[in-house]
């Protein structure tokens, strides 16, 4: 290279000059960051919005319309999609006729680098679980990310029984992960070869999950009626 | 701007005059990738398809040349002694913003180039245009070194890109090339992969570069 470093030899510029130097560049920056972040948000916000809707409709088939609901600790009430609880939200999707298709629910499992969140669909009628879709995951591409891919896999969540009990206050048998090519019984999840860790963790969050939100779901589900006026 | 062509570029000639040899000269003398070696970590991680390495390519293009061109207007009023403060201070900010200029455009490519975006601060070769060039050029001079070694860049990044998603994953820009009994060879979207690919790049630009010096 032609260019070389010349680093300057003796500081000749007093303190005063560096301080104006720097907080000059900091304010500009600081503006240039707050400018962009604000021109940004909305957007970001409503292609949010707007990739967790089509997760939606992916996960409960037959779905048109969607509401956002949220868990008080006795009941499940309306929340804004937008704001961004810690609390666990439910998604009830509704169909053209105003029919419930089912929930969608987000869960998190501890993948093989870093958390897997997922969306699943749960149908109240079927007392199983209909559909599956990764929201993020950081799995390895070619091995772990068979999770999103693989046929096979994502064959186990078309139909994952989950039934409740005769007192239907917890599920009469939970999700259980096994090997592949073993699956025996419908709530039963086969695993992927070569990607055991990661379709494990996601099983794993489909078993904490469903064995929490399930009992409540179903106990709830004439609670749910589509939200006729939208205050869009 | 008189860019020059690329195709042309590549030979002497247009070398003669000085900005086009500002601009080659990140191309191809000293590309960033294939000659200077810097910024290895996206070279390496995100070019598992050939639309990640575009993208990382373009990002990472943006942030040099706003870098370049606001490091330049102020080289004067930086003093010596905080200008690495100052310029990874601009460098961060440019890529804060490219951040959600990304997220704005499509969640979907934030999330498979996730927490390389923001690893475009550390990326040694934006910092090193920074100190070595635009500290001590004009504007119009840094635009075109910013312009020539981020084009260079990506132009790098695509290299790899390309390759790896055709033997990884059987596609082009998501575009599935081979029938489905093509057997694609997952270790070359894995990390492995991307050295794989990397040195014989490496390779093959030393050779052509040797038998042009020979001639």
């Amino acid at each position: 290279m032609s260019e070389t470093l010349n680093i300057p030899k003796g500081a000749t510029g007093n303190s005063r000059k560096m301080l104006t130097a720097m907080v000059g560049i900091g304010l500009m920056c600081a503006l240039l960051i707050v400018l962009t972040y604000e021109g940004t948000k909305p957007i970001i916000a409503d292609n949010k919005a707007e990739a967790l809707e089509q997760a939606i409709f992916k996960v409960l088939p037959g779905t048109a319309t969607t509401a956002a609901y949220a868990w008080n600790g006795e009941n499940f009430v309306p929340a804004e999609e937008q704001e961004a609880g810690d609390g666990q939200r439910v998604y009830a999707g509704f169909s053209e006729s105003g029919t419930l298709t089912g929930f969608a629910l987000p869960a998190v499992g501890q993948g093989y680098a870093g958390n897997i969140r997922v969306l699943y669909g749960y149908d109240p009628e079927q007392e199983a679980v209909v559909g599956f879709y990764v929201l993020e995951s950081k799995e390895t591409p070619g091995l772990g990310d068979k999770i999103e891919k693989d046929p096979a896999f994502l064959a186990n969540f078309e139909e994952l029984s989950v039934p409740l009990n005769a007192a239907g206050d917890a599920l009469k048998q939970e999700i259980r992960y096994v090997k592949s090519g073993e699956k025996q019984n419908p709530w039963e999840v086969d695993g992927i070869t070569g990607a055991t860790i990661s379709s494990r963790a996601v099983s794993d969050a489909l078993r904490e999950s469903t064995a929490e939100w399930v009992p409540k779901l179903y106990q709830a589900k004439n609670q749910f009626q589509p939200q006729t006026q939208s205050d869009e | 701007m008189n860019k020059p062509s690329e195709k042309t570029g590549f030979f002497a000639g247009l070398e003669e005059h000085p900005s086009a040899d500002t601009f080659l000269r990140g191309l191809w003398k000293d590309n960033p990738v294939f000659v200077q070696v810097l910024g290895m970590c996206p070279v390496l991680a995100v070019t598992n398809t050939a639309e990640n390495a575009l993208a990382m390519g373009l990002a990472t293009a943006f942030v040099l040349l706003m870098s370049n061109v606001l490091v330049s207007s102020l080289r004067r009023f930086i003093p010596k002694q905080v200008r690495i403060a100052s310029y990874i201070l601009i460098i961060a900010t440019f890529v804060t913003i490219t951040d959600y200029a990304i997220m704005a455009i499509s969640v979907e490519l934030h999330k498979s180039l996730g927490a390389f975006i923001s690893l475009i601060v550390v990326n040694c070769l934006i910092l090193s245009r920074a100190e070595a060039f635009a500290s001590k050029n004009t504007i119009g001079r840094s635009v075109l070194d910013a312009l020539g070694m981020g084009v260079g860049f990506t132009f790098a990044l695509l290299c790899l890109g390309v390759v790896r998603e055709v033997l990884g994953n059987g596609s082009i820009f998501g575009l599935a090339l081979f029938p489905d009994t093509f057997q694609e060879w997952i270790v070359m979207i894995l990390p492995a992969g991307g050295f794989f690919t990397l040195a014989i790049w490496l390779l093959l630009f030393n050779i052509i570069n040797q038998k042009r010096a020979a001639t």
